[in-house]
């Protein structure tokens, strides 16, 4: 008989470092206590982990960092209820619970070869940076790369500490857009949807990788429709509320897919073979 | 299989004293108006004539149990430097379930696909699971809510049981279900049961009879996906529906649970407790969106889990063992039957603009 650890026991791990990256938003950039763990602890882009405030709870979050800078492992936590803004009132130096890696990855293997265009809106960029980053880390694997990335007003953007490199570099394409003018931003205004029209990327041999909250993610699947994408090669992720991240406690089932397993990553093509439960 | 034995009535209190000085055994008792599982302790009686309103479910997967414990330590040297410890916390007493019905025990094999898996495994549920023997009681007057004939069990079905007892003249014929349960049959107190085989054949045929007549619940597997859309069938049958949830958590095959967490100074626990599918908080989001807003969407979902996904996922078997008691408890009679009958029958209305 087979025994193996116990899956809700959290490792310890120590915040080296936050970033306030919006009001809303903050960033922890941790790493296991245990420095073996540290070194064998293997994740690919898109899965996320469950981290634990003791005596408050626990939160699911996507491992925004990539797996191929493993200096630390990188959060941004929107403050949304408890466990979320007790984790804001988090230092570097205190001591957190990590339950990672969880649920499946983008299918970064099969897009090899491809065009990518990623479009996130708000912290819904969060699971699309560690891909991005991986591709940059393996760039000749990939095609074209474009990014559009919108939020609310420029101080609703999050890592603002990639932006000089994502909109200077010549082997990416990179449009930021805020839904409102603003003095001093210099970059697209408008909905996300609407300049994604406008940017008109071509469907041919690219995957379109989307996330953002849930009206961001219907209006840009009817543009990337719009745009010729088939339902094959538009990914998104799915947030649903989650307890045991593990495919036990029967919490963020959709008929027979489990989002904490079966997910987060699905393409259109999958999301419309599940029931209407979104 | 070993030979049939003999418990005579008068020594039932004597076999479970004896069961009861090594481990930790729960036997059905009146509470009020309730039957319920508790402790045998010397001087308790049994009540084996009527299934246990609640069931046994909570001998393996208690309704309130701590994952783990954890513990802040201030550095003394800097007590702005907080650490942290996390202890497992498993408490899994060589344990007996004595008196529980067929459906009972076989309610754990649902759990048993899903929390003991190659790939992930609960690990306080399979110690328990591991800890636990069931000496179940066969039937031998079926309810009109009882439904285990069409799941494919009977009234004296030992699927998930160690030993089985069915009541005959003056006792119990006492017959040993699994190799586990060889350990509980070395009494001196269990004579030869040869002759009461045919008896008790007798009972369970007669108790099978009393059932009602078997349907085949499968087709609902598909048309409990094609009614998924059909909001008029679900606001229909969920209509008196008041969302108090007794249906999941008196079920012997629900597994859903939540986690909370608990802190007293610098040391605390996190709790799993039981949690039910039909609450409105279950799928509650940050955003406020709840993709199971009103009570259609929720029964829905108790339904499509124990007749459509769960044996989709698993490769045939249903997430219900017939026990019936979502239907004699609950508060206005919502009746789980009638609505997968209703699935397979009623013609599915088509969505208007789709
Ligand atoms: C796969 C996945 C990846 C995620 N990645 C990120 C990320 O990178 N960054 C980020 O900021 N957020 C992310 N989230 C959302 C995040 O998990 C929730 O915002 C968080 O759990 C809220 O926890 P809380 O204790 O602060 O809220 P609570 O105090 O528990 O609740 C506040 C509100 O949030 C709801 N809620 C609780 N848990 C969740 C949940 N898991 N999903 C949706 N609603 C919930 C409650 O019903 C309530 O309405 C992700 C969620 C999933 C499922
Ligand atoms: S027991 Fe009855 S009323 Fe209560 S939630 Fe279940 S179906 Fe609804
Ligand atoms: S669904 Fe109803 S009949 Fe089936 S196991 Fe649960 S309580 Fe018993
Ligand atoms: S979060 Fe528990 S089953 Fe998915």
């Amino acid at each position: 008989m087979t025994t193996l650890p116990n899956p809700y026991i959290p490792e310890i791990a120590t915040i080296i470092e936050t970033v306030q990256e919006t009001p809303a938003i903050k960033t922890f950039r941790v790493t296991l206590n245990n420095p073996e763990r540290m070194k064998s602890f293997r994740y690919e882009p898109g899965q996320a982990g469950q981290l634990s405030v003791f005596g408050v709870g626990e939160a699911t979050f996507v491992i925004n960092s990539p797996p191929t800078r493993m200096e630390y492992l990188q959060f941004s936590v929107m403050a949304a209820g408890e466990v979320t803004s007790r984790l804001h009132s988090l230092k570097a130096g205190d001591q957190i619970g990590v339950r990672a890696p969880l649920g499946n990855a983008f299918p970064y293997e099969s897009m090899k070869g491809k065009n990518v265009v990623f479009v996130g809106g708000g912290i819904g960029m969060a699971p699309l940076r560690t891909l991005l980053l991986f591709m940059l880390d393996n760039r000749k694997d990939y095609g074209d790369i474009s990014l559009l990335y919108g939020a609310r007003s420029p101080e609703d953007m999050a890592f603002r500490y990639d932006l000089p490199d994502w909109t200077t570099r010549k082997d990416m394409k990179t449009v930021l857009t805020i839904d409102r003018e603003a003095p001093g931003w210099e970059h697209t205004v408008g909905l996300i949807p609407n300049v994604l029209l406008d940017m008109n990327p071509s469907p041919e041999n690219t995957v379109a990788v989307t996330c953002g909250p849930p009206i961001m993610i219907k209006f840009t699947l009817q543009a990337l429709k719009k745009l010729g994408f088939p339902d094959e090669s538009i990914i998104t992720t799915l947030e649903k509320r989650m307890k045991c991240g593990v495919g036990i406690c029967g919490r963020c089932n959709i008929g027979t897919k489990y989002v904490c397993m079966d997910g987060p990553v699905f393409t259109y093509a999958e999301l419309k073979k599940l029931p209407s439960e979104l | 299989m070993m030979d049939a034995l003999f418990l005579a009535d008068d020594k039932l209190s004597a076999w479970l004293g004896e069961l009861a000085a090594a481990r930790r055994v729960l036997v059905p008792v009146r509470e009020r108006e309730a039957v319920v599982f508790r402790p045998y302790a010397a001087g308790v009686t049994p009540v084996l004539d009527r299934q246990a309103n609640v069931p046994p479910k909570a001998s393996v997967f208690p309704a309130s149990e701590a994952l783990m414990s954890f513990r802040y330590t201030k550095n003394p040297e800097n007590l702005g430097q907080v650490a942290v410890e996390v202890h497992e916390t498993i408490d899994a007493p060589p344990t007996v379930v004595f008196g529980g019905r067929p459906c009972d025990a076989r309610g754990f094999l649902v759990f048993d696909r899903v929390y003991d898996t190659p790939k992930i495994q609960d690990t306080a549920y399979k110690k328990r699971r591991e800890n636990t023997l069931f000496v179940t009681l066969a039937c031998d007057d079926p309810q009109n809510t009882c439904f285990c004939n069409v799941i494919g069990s009977s009234p004296y079905d030992a699927t998930g049981s160690d030993v089985l007892l069915t009541p005959v003249a003056g006792g119990y014929l006492v017959e040993c279900a699994s190799e586990r349960g060889k350990v509980l049959l070395e009494s001196k107190l269990l004579s030869d049961g040869a002759a009461k085989r045919e008896e008790a054949k007798a009972v369970h045929a007669s108790s099978l009879a009393a059932l009602d007549p078997v349907w085949d619940p499968s087709p609902a597997k598909a048309k409990l996906i094609e009614k998924f859309d059909d909001m008029g069938f679900w606001e229909d049958v969920s209509a008196k529906c008041i969302s108090c949830g007794a249906c999941t958590y008196l079920c012997p095959t629900c597994y859903c649970f939540n986690v909370t967490d608990e802190r007293t100074g610098m040391k605390g626990e996190r709790i799993r407790t039981w949690d039910t599918c039909m609450s409105y908080l279950f799928t509650l989001e940050a955003s406020g969106h709840n993709p199971r807003p009103t009570k259609a969407h929720r029964l829905k979902n108790r339904v499509g889990h124990k007749f459509s996904y769960y044996p989709e996922i698993h490769g045939g078997p249903i997430a219900c063992c017939g026990c019936g008691r979502c239907i004699s408890l609950c508060p206005v009679s919502v009746d789980i039957r009638e609505i997968v009958r209703l699935s397979i029958e009623r013609p599915t209305a088509k969505p208007e603009n789709k």
